[in-house]
């Protein structure tokens, strides 16, 4: 084995007034040819930062203070501007975790890819190597593809051809920043297996940064573990996985959904909402334009009992979280009945819609975005109360009592959202929500945009408040893990469909559905189940 | 966008632009007749005679005794036909009249037009690449008070530094006079001529495409897919010319769409103060002599101006932006 990459002793500062005085601070981290190091961490771990220092990409504001990066045996952080610059894309080259944004949106996937060529002297090699590439990278009929622009390809589309584009001059070194984070877990299987299969092809050297347990379990040979800025951890991933030293590890990995479902008794029969029916489909074009029609939701037909957690489960675009919305009405379906006790909620008038807006809540997936930033916690809390009537005091009251719940200070109430983290503004939705003293809950993707320790946080929360209210909810995820862990059944939505419900245990046990089946099959780093740690090492 | 969907996408929209200049022309026609005011006892008082049968005699010759909806079926007849009245003030049809205008203005406004996007846009992305650095506050102040300072005031301040002080440029007209000149020469003259108007008319969008410019680009360059071509090695010359500014173009191509409509009207002024024998000061008499005919027949055909000239940027769009639907 040759040695690619060594990093030692590397520290990043970050501007001041920052949180902490590195972004990264002594980190030392080695990679060989044919190798494939995890970088795990949590948001603001400084991954991220490290991988940009070896490519030279890192911002401004960010300069190195100390340490040496030596790749294929030259110094990099010695390196003219230039010289760094004509090494970028040819012998080292970098995936982005965004296939949406990566992209430039006005030209040609394939002149892109000819670019990274031509910008290197090879530009008279594009015509006939973007087609291999993209073929390469198993996108189908590479020469319609390569004269697409960007917004005709799906996100996975999107990231095989950001890999292509890495590949064009076979560098020694591919960085991946989180590349499967944004995708589907069906896609990100897919784009897993590929790049492990080029990556042993080509010999090449891989630094894959990500978050998730279960990725690390699917592709690394060795993992480097990073908290607030340090490496705290590095081994194979046998060893890291199945016996983390570090506390911190220790506690990722328990924090990791485990997967293995609950045993709880059914819940007994008593419907609280029955769907029937609902259809929802979206219309666009007219006048000049030729009709596009899209079925978001069809053939959804469940019920929901009293007490119990049902998960909709399924991929972006499924259709889950416009089935959820038409429960609340955020989304107005054209058939079917939504019946809430047996009372159908769809012909009803705004007015007539009111005293079931405090019976029924939803939680929202980003925390940042689903509370106004100009208003008090306190306020928020309160507001949904005192619009149906209930005293400014006793709001007030209830308030405290909900934020105790949630395991908040009291002082939060005088606080601003932006003072929060994402696990406490996601908290402070949940005291939001409960305020209303709803039966019903419906939680889109409560915890989707949390790190995995404050997602476990959020998931035990949510268990406990469950059983402590008796509360019925809905919940979806596109995290099949997530799932297990929570709910009692499971619906899994395929375009606008369910196609299988059951008992969790039934569903992930004995899926009937075959779409399930490769749902299940792609659940990243399923051959590993996370050990059992005791809360201390 | 693919070229077989063109030729369908360009018929839709001029259907389209047919029914808004339609609505313009019916609009324009209830306002003037909403002023006060009779043209009839105007052209009466000028020509001095004022009785009662004279202006009857008058308003049946323009049609002006007949019921409203008559008078607009007629006027909508006449557009329709390219008809639009005869001015009885300047004795001249108003198709002609503004046939004979119209050059001047566009070569104004034309000329405007492009001399402030290509000194905005340049400006915009030398202050975006050197931003924070002085050469951008240069810019900026420079930007700012183009924008702050009022057109007739900016004309004035010219022609009195380029025409009375330095004596460089004339302060007037179109073209010199009594004066044989050859071809070229000719054409020289009249680009002396135009020199002044079109700055004047010009700085002031020139300030606006700075700013916006900088803006997007700066936008722009915070974007993933800049990352992404510096990450494949692409030189910072390439990657400013060939992603961020293309980019940042999107946004500039709308507000330039918007502006080469309201230059026409914006011209009225600048045409006023440099005695440019424009539309803009055809309209301008019109008013003052309560000119019905050659005032509709302005508006229509400044109206027209702005509907192609819209039509004209979504057009555009459609092939710079491959994400506009033709739907």
């Amino acid at each position: 084995m040759t040695r690619l990459l060594t990093v030692e002793n590397l520290s990043v500062a970050l501007p001041r007034g920052a949180d902490r005085p590195h972004a990264v601070e002594e980190v030392s981290l080695h990679l060989d040819a044919g190798e494939i190091l995890c970088v795990v961490g949590e948001s603001g771990s400084g991954k991220s930062i490290t991988a940009n220092t070896v490519m030279g990409l890192l911002p401004k504001g960010l300069p190195v203070t100390s340490g040496r990066i030596t790749f294929e045996g030259e110094d990099l952080l010695g390196l003219s501007a230039e010289a760094l610059r004509s090494r970028r894309g040819r012998r080292m080259a970098m995936v982005f975790q965004e296939p949406m944004t990566a992209l430039n949106p006005l030209m040609k996937v394939g002149d892109q890819i000819a670019e990274a060529l031509s910008v290197h002297g090879k530009g008279a090699e594009a015509r006939a190597r973007v087609p291999e590439l993209l073929a390469a990278v198993n996108l189908p009929d590479p020469a319609a593809i390569a004269r697409m622009h960007p917004f005709r390809l799906s996100g996975g589309q999107r990231q095989r051809v950001m890999i292509a584009m890495a590949l064009a001059l076979e560098p020694a070194l591919l960085i991946a920043d989180e590349p499967t984070t944004a995708l589907d877990v069906t896609t990100q299987a897919q784009i897993l297996r590929m790049m492990r299969e080029i990556q042993q092809r080509r010999g090449m050297g891989v630094m894959f940064i990500t978050h998730d347990f279960g990725v690390v379990a699917e592709i690394a040979d060795r993992v480097a573990v990073m908290q607030r800025g340090r490496i705290v951890e590095q081994g194979t991933a046998r060893e890291v996985l199945d016996a983390p030293q570090h506390p911190y590890t220790r506690a990722l990995i328990s924090a990791v959904p485990h997967g293995r479902t609950l045993d709880r008794a059914a819940a007994r029969p008593a419907p609280v909402l029955q769907m029937k029916g609902v259809t929802k489909t979206y219309q666009r074009g007219g006048w000049f334009g030729a009709r596009a029609v899209v079925r978001a939701v069809h053939d959804a037909d469940f019920t929901l009992n009293k007490g119990e957690t049902l998960g909709l489960v399924g991929e972006s675009g499924s259709g889950k979280s416009t089935l959820a919305r038409c429960v609340v009405r955020l989304v107005e379906p054209e058939q079917g009945e939504i019946l809430f006790h047996g009372n159908d909620l769809r012909p009803l008038s705004r007015q007539g819609w009111l005293p079931y807006r405090k019976r029924i809540q939803m939680v929202f997936q980003d925390p940042y975005a689903s509370l106004n930033p100009r208003r008090k916690v306190g306020d928020a809390i309160t507001e949904g109360p005192i619009t149906h009537g209930v005293g400014r005091d006793e709001a007030r009251q209830r308030a405290l009592e909900l934020l105790r719940l949630v395991k908040l200070e009291p002082s939060a109430m005088e606080r601003y959202p932006h003072e929060f983290s994402g696990g406490q503004r996601q908290r402070i939705g949940l005291a939001r929500a409960l305020a209303m003293q709803p039966e019903l809950l419906i939680a889109d993707e409560p915890v989707s945009a949390l790190d995995v320790s404050v997602q476990a946080q959020v998931l035990d929360l949510l268990a406990e408040i469950r059983q402590r209210l008796g509360l019925t909810m809905l919940f979806i995820t596109h995290d099949l893990r997530v799932a297990a862990q929570i709910c009692d059944r499971i619906a899994v939505m395929q375009r606008g469909a369910i196609v299988e419900l059951g008992p969790t245990a039934e569903v992930f046990g004995a899926p009937k559905h075959p779409y399930t089946r490769s749902l299940l099959d792609s659940i990243p780093g399923r051959g590993w189940t996370p050990p059992e740690l005791a809360e201390t090492a | 966008m693919e070229l077989s969907r063109f030729p369908a996408y360009l018929a839709g929209r001029l259907v389209k632009a047919a029914v808004v200049v339609l609505a313009i022309v019916v609009c324009n026609f209830f306002l003037i007749h909403a002023a006060p005011g009779d043209p009839a006892s105007i052209i009466a008082g000028q020509s001095g005679s004022a009785d009662a049968r004279f202006l009857e005699q008058l308003r049946a010759q323009f049609g002006l005794d007949q019921p409203l909806y008559m008078q607009l079926w007629l006027y909508l007849k006449g557009v329709l036909t390219l008809d639009l009245g005869f001015s009885h003030r300047q004795q001249a049809s108003v198709a002609a009249l503004l046939w004979d205008r119209l050059p001047a203005t566009l070569l104004l406004t034309g000329a405007a037009f492009l001399f402030a996007i290509a000194i905005g846009v340049t400006m915009g992305a030398l202050a975006a690449r050197r931003v924070g650095t002085w050469s951008d506050s240069v810019i900026t102040v420079l930007a700012l008070t183009f924008y702050a300072t009022p057109l007739f005031w900016v004309g004035l301040m010219l022609v009195l530094l380029f025409s009375v002080t330095l004596e460089w440029l004339p302060s007037f007209g179109m073209m010199s006079v009594g004066v044989e000149l050859s071809r070229i020469g000719r054409v020289l003259d009249i680009g002396k001529h135009l020199l002044l108007p079109a700055l004047t008319l010009g700085l002031f969008y020139v300030a606006v495409y700075a700013r916006l410019t900088r803006a997007t680009m700066l936008e722009v360059a915070d974007q993933d897919f800049v990352k992404t071509a510096r990450a494949k090695g692409v030189p910072e010359g390439r990657i400013l010319r060939r992603h961020v500014l293309r980019n940042a173009m999107l946004p500039v191509i709308t507000f330039a769409g918007i502006q080469a409509g309201q230059l026409i009207g914006g011209s009225i002024l600048v045409e006023t103060v440099f005695a440019w024998p424009g539309i803009g000061r055809l309209a301008f008499e019109a008013l003052l002599a309560r000119d019905y005919q050659v005032l509709m027949g302005v508006f229509f055909c400044t109206s027209v101006m702005v509907v192609l000239f819209n039509l004209i940027t979504d057009l555009l769009y459609a092939v710079v932006d491959p994400r506009v639907e033709v739907s």
